[in-house]
């Protein structure tokens, strides 16, 4: 056929297409939501307002007093040294759970199965009654003399026990978060590095876990917010933190539900910092994702070039 | 080593390599001498690059025996048994020899200084200073002088591999081996990187391309290789093979290539 794309594509327009009036959909569902929600909203702030319960003026008292602060600021401690142990001992059991090694990696196996098998609330009890289980904690040689003894009480005080409970138990997701990011990276990157004659400590370190950052980090802060709820738990080991503090004031003076409002106002003020801090962080990361590096964008586009295939913006595969 | 120059820089005798059940290669002889460019070629799934993995030990050998430059791939001959070697006495083999994959791999967290110099300074030991000079001048024989600061993502395909290429040439292997250097490039990037391989042949390095560029293998070659399903059917010059090829299984792979 002699006729060009032009001619074959032209469409005649219908006199007046572009000025005919267009009638909006009508939403009654949502406008009746709307009303619903308005209402059930001020009977909310109405109770919260008008019911003397949840005593307002007790909350202001305590709010910024020392002994509430003094359980913040444990409760922040709390938080960072049990990050800091879970993703610590999460990189060693990454590393050994990858190992080529099947003790190493079975020990790493039972670790994550134990730890992320049982609530992290029986582990913190464990932890608080451990010298129940063991009342002299030695050192010496195995099945021989003991050089060293300790009483367990005086070793595991609350605040060990705190520390250990969260932390050993972080450890088991971390250790699963940073695999995770380990095998993310391509097993080229890797190679690329033997070919060059670098062993597997330094591959690790200065080749697969840099790249495995951008997938360990931004489940890294999501584990810290859920830490920092999670302290609470340790106010039955009487570890003085944010709640438990709460609970001793409330202990002396019966005014429980204020006091538990003082601390969950706490909590989501710090939860609401870390969430904005999550937000950038998750934010930096996608965005090298789409800047630097054979990134998963890039290399779909890389893979469909190779073959052939090229992808339009409708998404229709040619 | 001795460099000894009666050696071959690698011989391979009857190389078997099966994953599994499947047999990869199934008894491969191969000598290539010092400054020797061989390429390699053959259908998809002929072992070309399996091959080429065996001789820096990214794969292991399931029966045979290669040395390259004299030594044992992975292995210490002591009394009469073959020992397998530390991962530090690999690493050390390793830093010998020179490869370049078809994916590039290059370090994308790293600019294209910091990828050449990071296997020096970290594996070698070099002065910082030494390191730095070296891979500036390779960045410039690789033609890549102005990219030295750019992140492997904002580089195209050719000039990745070309960096790769100088990655490489930074621990002054005795071996080159090309895994394909050319085929994930778009093809007008294909002519960028065959420029610096073809230089580097020149220069007298000894080098063992798998490729499917025949230009290349015709330019370039000192020996070209054939393998099909594991064997090597033909080997010998380019004119040998690609002109005037024995077999006809040589001659139907080339009919199709070119």
């Amino acid at each position: 056929m002699p006729a060009t794309a032009r001619d074959e594509h032209a469409v005649a327009p219908t006199p007046g297409a572009h000025a005919q009036p267009v009638v909006k959909l009508r939403h009654p569902i949502r406008w009746a939501s709307y009303v619903i929600i308005a209402v059930l909203a001020a009977m909310f702030v109405n109770t919260i307002l008008t019911n003397p319960n949840y005593g307002w003026d007790v909350v202001g008292e305590y709010f910024t007093s020392v002994r509430i602060l003094d359980g913040l600021l444990k409760t922040l401690q709390l938080t960072a040294i049990a990050m800091v142990l879970g993703i610590v001992l999460g990189v060693g059991l990454a590393v050994m759970r990858l190992s080529s090694n099947p003790a190493v990696s079975g020990v790493s196996w039972l670790y994550i199965w134990f730890f992320r098998g049982t609530p992290i609330f029986v582990q913190l009890l464990f932890w608080g009654y451990i010298s129940a289980l063991y009342p002299v904690i030695s050192l010496g040689i195995p099945f021989g003399p003991s050089f060293v003894e300790f009483d367990t009480n005086v070793l595991i005080t609350p605040v060990m026990a705190a520390i250990l409970g969260l932390g050993l138990n972080e450890g088991a997701y971390m250790a699963e978060i940073v695999r995770a990011g380990i095998l993310s990276v391509d097993k080229g990157q890797t190679e690329a590095a033997q070919a060059l004659g670098m062993k597997r400590g330094r591959i690790l370190r200065q080749i697969v876990l840099p790249q495995a950052m951008r997938v360990i980090i931004p489940p890294t802060g999501n584990n810290t917010i859920s830490m920092l709820k999670t302290t609470s738990l340790v106010s039955v080991l009487a570890f003085p933190e944010l709640l438990y503090a709460a609970q001793l004031i409330y202990s002396d003076n019966f005014e429980t539900i204020p006091l538990l409002i003082t601390a969950s106002i706490w909590y989501i003020i710090v939860t609401s910092v870390l969430t904005v801090g999550q937000y950038y962080i998750e934010r930096h990361y996608s965005r090298s994702e789409r800047l630097a590096g054979p990134g998963v964008l890039s290399r779909i586009a890389e893979l469909q070039r190779r073959r052939g295939v090229t992808v339009d913006t409708e998404g229709e595969a040619r | 080593m001795t460099a000894d120059t009666r050696v071959p820089m690698v011989r391979a005798e009857d190389i078997r390599k099966s994953f599994g059940h499947l047999e990869v290669l199934k008894g491969i002889n191969l000598e290539v001498q010092r400054g020797e460019v061989m390429t390699l070629l053959g259908p998809s799934g002929s072992g070309k690059t399996t091959f080429i993995r065996l001789i820096n030990h990214l794969e292991t050998i399931t029966a045979g025996r290669l040395t390259v430059d004299g030594q044992l791939v992975g292995y210490r001959e002591h009394q009469d048994r073959l020992h397998e070697l530390r991962e530090s006495e690999v690493a050390g083999m390793r830093a010998e020899i020179g490869m370049v994959f078809q994916r590039f791999n290059l370090f994308p967290h790293m600019t294209a200084l910091q990828n050449i110099m990071a296997a020096p300074i970290g594996v070698r030991r070099e002065p910082k200073g030494v390191v730095r000079e070296r891979a500036l001048s390779l960045l410039e024989r690789v033609g890549m002088s102005d990219k030295s600061g750019a992140y492997p993502g904002a580089l195209s395909g050719g000039q990745q591999q070309r960096v790769a290429i100088a990655r490489a040439l930074a621990m002054q292997p005795k071996l080159m081996l090309f895994d394909e250097p050319t085929s994930a490039l778009d093809p007008e990037l294909v002519g960028e990187v065959l420029d610096v391989m073809k230089d580097l042949a020149r220069s007298g390095m000894t080098m063992i391309v798998v490729t499917h560029e025949m230009g290349f293998a015709k330019e370039v070659a000192d020996s070209v290789v054939f393998m099909d399903d594991g064997v090597v059917v033909e080997a010998g010059s380019p004119d040998a093979v690609l002109v005037d090829p024995q077999h006809q299984r040589t001659r139907d792979f080339i009919s199709k290539v070119l």
